[in-house]
Parts: structure tokens; sequence; C-alpha cells
């Protein structure tokens, strides 16, 4: 029990960005939502289940439109695609999770996972349990978020214009933190780029399949020439060694 | 258009079936076979990194070019937090402040 303790203190600052960022995401959800018609319960469904934020957004078009479960299974796969990056990524740091896997996975989204990947467990603290309380913290704020904009969504009145930059900020500082490691910048930069390129020929509707598929061959292409270097320092000291 | 309580919960349950397969199905594919597969490793060493800039660019990717309004608060908000995040290295700072600036300049400068 003290051992869980210890880990979700060690977890909830690292959670903070996310808790400012989903509650109000979650509030700009449920209060459009109920703009639409729906009553809080299908929100805090979607919001429980899905769990997607950008996926949910897009998921009101699915609900007012008219009913076509098969686009709206495709349109999810599509923009949700980037998760399948993650999961590769956490493929090793998940293997001993054991009985809190399950869950780990099923709450991957960009937060829990730029932040489950950026940061350490401390000294002392387990690090599966640590993981799980990132998870469990940042889903709870975005079903409290959802919850709370349902109902309070004929009362708020604050401008609260601009704050959902709070988690690109997130991600701009994960990326710069990664930056100041020298071997981290090649495969951040191809990532950068190859986003970038896609999102100028595609458009930003579409440009996150093609963007990934760049992504892979670019490591794939960069990888070659790091084993071949390798090869050649290796056989530059065995000649040295003869 | 409105949809039945039933087809509502078809569109839920369709749409957290497509997104639990994108978190699924790489543990399922490579969960045997870790270990062994150095391609495989190699990409989950490689991929957080780029994934990370694939997010930066995706959170940004409604930025409109064609009008100076629409880029400024992005192009300003980023260069902040870049600069003070290379300097301090403190998380919350660097958001906090940057989340301010942001907000300032949609709610007050560029409105």
């Amino acid at each position: 029990m003290n051992e869980k303790i210890k880990a979700l203190k060690a977890a909830f600052p690292h959670t903070l960005p996310v808790f400012t960022g989903f509650i109000f995401l979650g509030i700009a959800y449920g209060i459009l939502m109920s703009s639409q018609g729906f009553s809080i319960i299908w929100s805090i469904l979607m919001s429980l289940f899905v769990y997607a934020g950008s996926a949910q957004y897009l998921g009101i078009t699915f609900l007012t439109s008219s009913f076509n479960p098969i686009y709206a299974f495709l349109m999810t796969l599509m923009v949700n695609a980037r998760h399948i990056f993650y999961g590769i990524s956490m493929l090793d740091k998940f293997k001993e999770a054991g009985k809190l896997k399950p869950f780990l996975i099923f709450g991957q989204c960009d937060e829990t996972f730029s932040i489950i990947h950026a940061a350490k467990a401390p000294e002392g603290v387990d690090k599966n349990w640590f993981m799980f309380f990132i998870t469990l913290l940042n889903y709870i704020y975005w079903a409290l978020g959802t919850a709370l904009g349902g109902l309070l969504s004929s009362v708020i009145s604050f401008n609260t214009k601009g704050l959902d930059f709070v988690l690109t900020a997130l991600f701009v500082v994960i990326f710069v933190g990664q930056w100041k490691k020298v071997e981290n910048r090649k495969p951040a930069l191809i990532g950068l780029l190859s986003s970038i390129g896609c999102l100028i020929i595609f458009g930003p509707g579409s440009f996150i399949i093609p963007a990934m598929v760049t992504i892979l061959v670019c490591l794939m292409l960069v990888r070659k020439k790091v084993t071949e270097v390798k090869k050649t320092k290796d056989l530059i000291i065995d000649d040295r060694g003869m | 258009m409105t949809l039945s309580s039933s087809q509502i919960l078809i569109i839920i349950a369709v749409m957290t079936l497509a997104t639990m397969i994108t978190r699924f199905l790489p543990f399922i594919i490579f969960n045997k076979q870790t270990g062994n597969n150095s391609y495989i490793d190699y990409l989950g060493d490689m991929l957080p990194y780029a994934a990370i800039g694939l997010l930066v660019v995706y959170c940004l990717r409604n930025v409109n070019f064609k009008s100076p309004a629409n880029v400024l608060p992005e192009l300003i908000a980023v260069s902040f937090i870049v600069l003070i995040h290379y300097l301090k290295e403190n998380t919350l700072l660097s958001i906090g402040l940057g989340t301010a600036l942001y907000m300032f300049l949609v709610q007050f400068i560029f409105v």
C-alpha cells in the first residue's frame, strides 16, 4: 500500500500540465456535446470508453450527421493511427508491468505517452505503479473535465480562448528537453520534418498516415547508414589491431 | 439529424474499437518476438522522439500561414517556450508562461 502511495506522490507533479489541459479541453468537449443536444451521460461514456480527445471532437460530427458506423470506424482508425507508434515505443517499458499492462495500453493517449516517455520514476519508486498513476490521473482528469463541461455548460462565462494551447506547449517542452541530448536529435528532426513536409503536401486533414510512413522510411534509411558506419569503424579498428 | 440511443451506442462502440485497435495492435503483434527482432528494438528506441515531432506539428496543423494574425501568436508563443525551456529547463514554468502568453496574444493583441 505504501509503495502505491509513494508512486502516486511521485506521479502527480508530472501530470499537472495535463490536469490543466484536460480539465479545460474536457470542459470544452462537454459543453460542445451539450450544445448539440447530447445528455451528459453520452459525453462521459465517450470520454470513458473512447478516451481520445481529437477523435472525440471529430466524433461529434458522426453523432450529428446520418448514421454511418463504418465511416466512424475508419475515420477514428485514421486519426488515431499515431498510437501505433506509441505502442511500439512502449513494448519494452511495459514488458514487466504484469496486471497493470492492459490499463497502461488502454490509456496511451498523446499526453500520457509523452509524459511516460519523458519522466523517469525517482529512486525507490516502483516504475510500473508510477506509470500506472500517471495514466490513471490523466484518465480521471479527462472524465472529470467532460462531466464538468456537461454540468456547467450554461454557467461558464470567462474567456478561455487559447487555453487549449497548454497541450501544444507541453509537447514543445518535451521536444526541447529531448533536443538537449545530441543522440536524440536525428529521430526528432526526422519526425518534425517528415510531418511538416506531409502537412504541406497533404493538408491538415490527412497528413498523419503519410507522415507516419515517411518517418518509418527515413528511420529505416538512417539505420542502414548507422550500421554501415559502425561496420567501417569496426574494420578500421581491426586493421589497427593487426 | 438525430440518432437514436442505440445508434449513439453503436457509434461509441465502433470508435472505442478503432481506438483500442491502434493502442493494442503493437502489443498483440510483437509481444512474443521482442528481444530477437533488432529492427523493432531500433524502432522502439527511435520512434518516441520522432512521434513527439509529429505531435508538435499535429497540434499546429491548423495554423494558417496566409494571414499574420493566424501565425504570429503560435510563432511567438512557441519561440518563447523554446527559449525559456532551453534556458531554465523548468517544465511547469515553460508551459504556464507559454500558455499565458498565447492566451494574452489571441485575446488582446491579435483579436
